[in-house]
């Protein structure tokens, strides 16, 4: 599909991140994923009469940091509504949100699109309770007669990010939300385990003449999952878009879904359909009131945010690309901190960590959050290089040990008896006999061939299944070669 | 009527429909006296006696059996409460 | 009868002085009920066996001399939106007719605690919303002293079966003047306690920030006992207060002198007819001749309460019933998809006054009309507040009557505006988050009627000192139905 060159996007984005505490936002029932459905669920979920909501603490906590990592204002007062529209999932048929006093608000976030950066605003933030599943019999909700609902998710602690329509490119959109989810992760307001769906995108996007000042009609996408059904859905869209525009047709402002199948948008209400979700004040939750003492509390408890991280590895010396890897995940960033503190050569560290590491972890489809070789062990095993202990090549034999064993590098190194050899002793007697063995490279080298050194160097370090410290062996050689 | 039926998602014949705009009618006439009252300078009252900063620890609560929570279903399989066709 | 025509004081010595075993006194409040209920039809269900079961568990505490509670072994009634696990919890709707609740209501634990024992779940309106207790789907209540007459309502059930002497006494609800309005019609003492004074955990919303628990019982005095045990924090209602509840027994002394009280004269409309403004004027007397200083004031916003009310209240319970959808419990209606699944329900589910009502709520949130109604009506809500702290910083207490009829004839209240305009004295209260009492003042051609306590928030105590003078110096609490008269 081709963009329309003529045609410029309007994009934002509603995020809903499912915040990590350890109970749901309005009981006390557990938010640990992927248990049986339906057991973890308790009056209140289930919408039983009678029930009050009672807000977590954590989440209003969370809310706020987010808020702060995110460069908003924190309200000085903030409320729960009630947005009120019938659906299975939702157990009392209102959905426990903030209407109009949101938590956060004006914020921003910024983007590196190939080297140019862009500040995307944040128009809002605010909490509200996640809905229940949905599980259909058939494929999808339109071919299915009947539906299963599972309580679990209703009551998750959710909190909604609304970007301002700030992006004009695929790309940038999909940077946003990588850095959104980048920060919500390294502040710790959510594992982001998109799979497992605890991050949800929402997509408002439009078309507008090139140089025009004025939005086109926007539709929404809703419940989008992963960067890349974002980035698909968005090339349809504008397509589609594009299509009815050049026809001299309008677009519908409506509710679209993502087929993910089909690699299609499809209707699923219009505007006129649009549901009037009738708010007004959550009666049962008092509102709450953010002191500076309380935001300032939160603020001592923020970590290094990926912006500063990156700015902190350039400072070490690092590339830019190099940061921008090495913070990809608050895993990586933290592991690459904690080996840091062991081995000070940042950029050896990082050669290791982006390259044979990465590749060990990526053939075991493992990730940096649960390397079985610890950032420690890591660091060891660069300083017994650094030390000329090992070679670089018996090394990257030394991290798979550790990687399948757990052992420590010394351990192994001493096991397998693959420390370098740098007895000088030692060396000669290998020196001597390859010499012997090999008149001709000797002859070639003592005719001028220099280069012939490298083949005899390699047949020592074969005698000595590569222990030997490649250094000594060239010394020792060249030593020799010149007496004879 | 009819939109405000669908919203609170009630079904109603012609009858009660006929019923109850007149009965709203009067209501909502005998509500118009509101409309006399200046209150533009009047903060709304949302709770009858105001307190703020109600809220819990992040602690968990031991949930329902799952028997329990479909006991009273209408309908329920595999664990699931069971609803006809959503769309 | 007369072992039982007791108050809770009186039921207590003689268990403790063992002149009757618990067993002896739950069975004698269950032959009550036999010989009532077939006129009076004040519950819904009963639990007989359990009740006694709990009476042998208190009579072994007493063998043993064990010393039991003021409320101990003592049979209350639960209006039927009030929970109790484990037994049906209808609130007088087909919709719950099959419900089970799977917890206990706090003030049902607490009365639980307190060693209560539950004699079963009374009739209400359906939803508490009436003032008739003729909503309810299931029958009628009626009214001990005139059984062609109402008990009134929403918490019809609650007061009659008091008023009868079927239960000690009962806890009802109060949205609008729903426990207070019955306790006028049926002569007995109501209380709705300040907004957040006791838990709203596990009762049956329908308009959370008016809805309020509350205890209709013989006597003034009973009334406070049975406030001791169910008043309090509770963490599961975020709206509950943390404050220390008083011993409320201490607030009830003989004595008004000195105390300021404010009688609005809104309270005095056209409504009130002579004989009835008559019964209230006399009993104004009383307290005057007691001692207390009597004053006419304004409540300038009266006038407005009943429109606010009733927009707030609707567009409340609009929401709080949403979630009776025939999906996780509750009547379902065959259907071929999941909006008709949902409309069908609510269709067969609800009555003719839950729908109106929910209609009613529907439109004044919906787009276009939350501005003129719910957020007016809101404002209006700040200036009734206003208005009672203009008057309590002048008194102590307001007095008026608790409702301007006495009870109406079933099946004569039809007009819906009309049914509403009675609850017009008591609605301000619900407004404000006061509380309020109402008890006997007298008689009107030989029914009972109220006068009603407004006091400043958590302010029960005082209701209870001037309700308690005015009792300890008249005798109409002692009146008893004439259909007690006639069952023994």
């Amino acid at each position: 599909m081709s963009y329309r060159e003529q045609y410029e996007m309007v994009c934002g984005v509603e995020t809903h991140v499912e915040m990590a505490t350890k109970t749901k936002i309005f009981c006390g029932c557990s938010t640990e994923f992927g248990q049986g459905q339906n057991t973890q669920v308790c009056p209140g979920c289930l919408g039983l009469p009678g029930t009050l909501p009672v807000l977590n603490r954590e989440a209003v906590n969370l809310a706020i940091k987010a808020g702060l990592a995110l460069n908003c204002k924190i309200a000085e007062f903030t409320k729960f509504d009630r947005k009120n529209y019938f659906y299975p999932d939702l157990s009392k048929n209102y959905q426990t949100s903030q209407f109009d006093r949101p938590i956060c608000e004006n914020g921003w976030l910024e983007i590196n699109v190939a080297g140019e950066k862009k500040r995307i605003g944040i128009t809002r933030a605010h909490m509200e309770e996640d809905a229940g599943k949905l599980v259909h019999s058939g494929e999808t909700i339109t071919t299915s007669n009947s539906s299963g609902v599972d309580y679990n998710r209703a009551g998750m602690p959710l909190l909604e990010i609304v970007s301002e329509p700030d992006m004009r490119t695929v790309d940038e959109v999909v940077a946003y939300l990588e850095g959104l989810i980048q920060v919500m992760e390294y502040a710790g307001i959510s594992d982001c385990k998109l799979e497992q769906g605890s991050v949800r995108f929402d997509i408002n996007v439009s078309l507008r003449k090139r140089g025009s000042k004025e939005f086109g009609t926007r539709t929404e996408t809703k419940n989008l999952n992963s960067f890349s059904s974002v980035r698909r859905c968005l090339e349809y869209e504008i397509e589609r878009q594009a299509e009815l525009l050049e026809s001299g047709e309008e677009v519908i402002q409506e509710t679209r879904t993502w087929d993910e199948g089909k690699g299609v948008t499809l209707s699923l209400r219009s505007k006129e359909d649009a549901p009037d979700y009738r708010y007004f004040p959550e009666p049962n939750l008092p509102p709450i009131l953010i002191d500076k003492e309380w935001v300032e509390k939160i603020k001592a408890t923020m970590p290094e945010l990926p912006m500063a991280k990156r700015e902190r590895l350039e400072s070490l010396g690092l590339s830019e690309y190099d940061a921008v890897v090495l913070t990809a995940t608050k895993a990586m960033g933290d592991y690459f901190d904690q080996a840091l503190e062991k081995f000070d050569d940042a950029k050896t560290l990082a050669n290791w960590m982006m390259g044979d590491l990465s590749a060990l972890l990526k053939t075991n489809l493992c990730s940096f959050a649960d390397s079985p070789v610890a950032p420690q062990q890591l660091a060891t095993l660069l300083t017994l290089i650094q030390k000329g202990n090992i070679s670089g090549k018996i090394a990257k034999t030394v991290l798979e040990e550790i990687y399948n064993t757990g052992k420590n590098p010394e351990i192994i190194i001493k096991e397998k008896g693959l420390a370098q050899i740098s007895d000088e002793c030692q060396l000669e007697k290998i020196v001597l006999e390859v010499i012997s063995s090999n008149p001709k490279s000797v002859s070639d080298y003592q005719a001028g061939k220099k280069n012939a050194i490298g083949f005899l160097v390699g047949q020592v370090m074969k005698a000595t299944k590569g222990q030997a410290n490649p250094g000594l062996v060239n010394k020792l050689l060249k030593e020799r070669l010149s007496k004879e | 009527m009819k939109h405000v039926a669908h919203l609170a998602r009630l079904k109603l014949n012609e009858a009660e429909i006929d019923l109850y705009t007149l009965q709203m009618n009067s209501i909502l006439e005998y509500a118009a006296r509101l409309q006399y009252i200046d209150t533009s300078n009047i903060e709304p009252t949302t709770h009858a006696v105001q307190l703020y900063n109600v809220m819990r620890d992040d602690e968990v609560k031991v949930s329902l059996p799952q028997n329990q929570v479909l006991a009273n279903a209408p309908e329920a399989e595999d664990g699931f409460f069971q609803v006809p066709r959503i769309v | 009868m007369k072992t039982i025509n007791k108050s809770l004081d009186g039921l207590h010595s003689m268990l403790v002085n063992k002149e009757i075993s618990c067993t002896e006194l739950t069975k004698a409040f269950i032959k009550q009920m036999h010989c009532c209920e077939p006129r009076i039809q004040a519950f819904l269900a009963t639990s007989e066996d359990t009740a006694l079961m709990r009476a042998a568990e208190v009579d072994k505490k007493i063998a043993n001399n064990e010393s039991i509670g003021p409320l101990e072994g003592l049979p209350a009634g639960l209006k039927d939106n009030i929970c109790m696990q484990g037994i049906p919890t209808t609130c007088g709707s087909h919709m719950l007719e099959s419900f089970i609740s799977l917890y206990d209501a706090t003030v049902t634990k607490r009365l639980k605690d307190a060693g209560a024992i539950v004699l079963g779940k009374l009739n209400l309106d359906e939803f508490a919303m009436g003032s008739t207790t003729e909503s309810s789907a299931f029958h009628p209540t009626y009214n001990p002293w005139d059984l062609e007459r109402v008990p009134g309502g929403s918490s019809g059930g609650s007061a009659a079966a008091v008023s009868a002497c079927e239960v000690a006494y009962s806890l009802g609800s109060d949205t609008g003047g729903s426990i207070r309005q019955p306790a006028s019609f049926c002569g007995v003492v109501g209380l709705k306690p300040t907004y957040g004074r006791v838990s709203r955990y596990g009762v049956v919303a329908v308009a959370s920030s008016l809805d309020q628990v509350g205890i209709l019982s013989k006597t003034v005095r009973d009334n406070a006992q049975v406030l001791n045990a169910i008043a309090g924090y509770d963490p599961q209602d975020s709206t509950s207060i943390t404050a220390n509840i008083p011993d409320y027994t201490q607030f009830l002394e003989n004595n008004v002198k000195g105390l300021k009280i404010g009688v609005p004269k809104e309270f005095f409309s056209q409504e009130l007819t002579t004989d009835k403004a008559e019964v209230i004027n006399k009993a104004l007397e009383t307290l005057e001749q007691l001692g207390a200083e009597i004053e006419e004031c304004s409540l300038p916003h009266m006038k407005y309460a009943m429109a606010a009310y009733y927009i707030i209240a609707m567009a409340e319970a609009s929401s709080e019933l949403a979630c009776f959808d025939g999906v996780r419990y509750g009547h379902r209606a065959e259907a071929n998809d999941m909006i008709e699944m949902f409309k069908n329900t609510r269709a067969e589910g609800f009555g003719q006054e839950v729908k109106r009502r929910i209609m009613l709520g529907t439109y004044v949130l919906s787009s276009g009309h939350y501005e003129d109604y719910y957020l007016k009506a809101q404002k209006v809500r700040t200036l009734i507040k206003e208005d009672f702290n203009q008057v309590f910083s002048k008194y102590d207490a307001l007095l008026g009557p608790t409702n301007p009829q006495t009870a109406p004839k079933i099946g004569e209240s039809s007009d819906p505006l009309a049914v509403y305009l009675e609850d017009i004295f008591t609605i301000p209260a619900n407004l404000a988050g006061l509380p309020a009492l109402s008890i006997p003042a007298g008689f009107v051609q030989g029914l009972p009627f109220g006068m009603q306590l407004i006091g400043k928030h958590f302010d029960e105590g005082l209701l209870y000192r001037i309700a308690y003078t005015f009792e300890q110096n008249t005798d109409h609490h002692h009146q008893v139905p004439v259909l007690l008269r006639e069952v023994n």
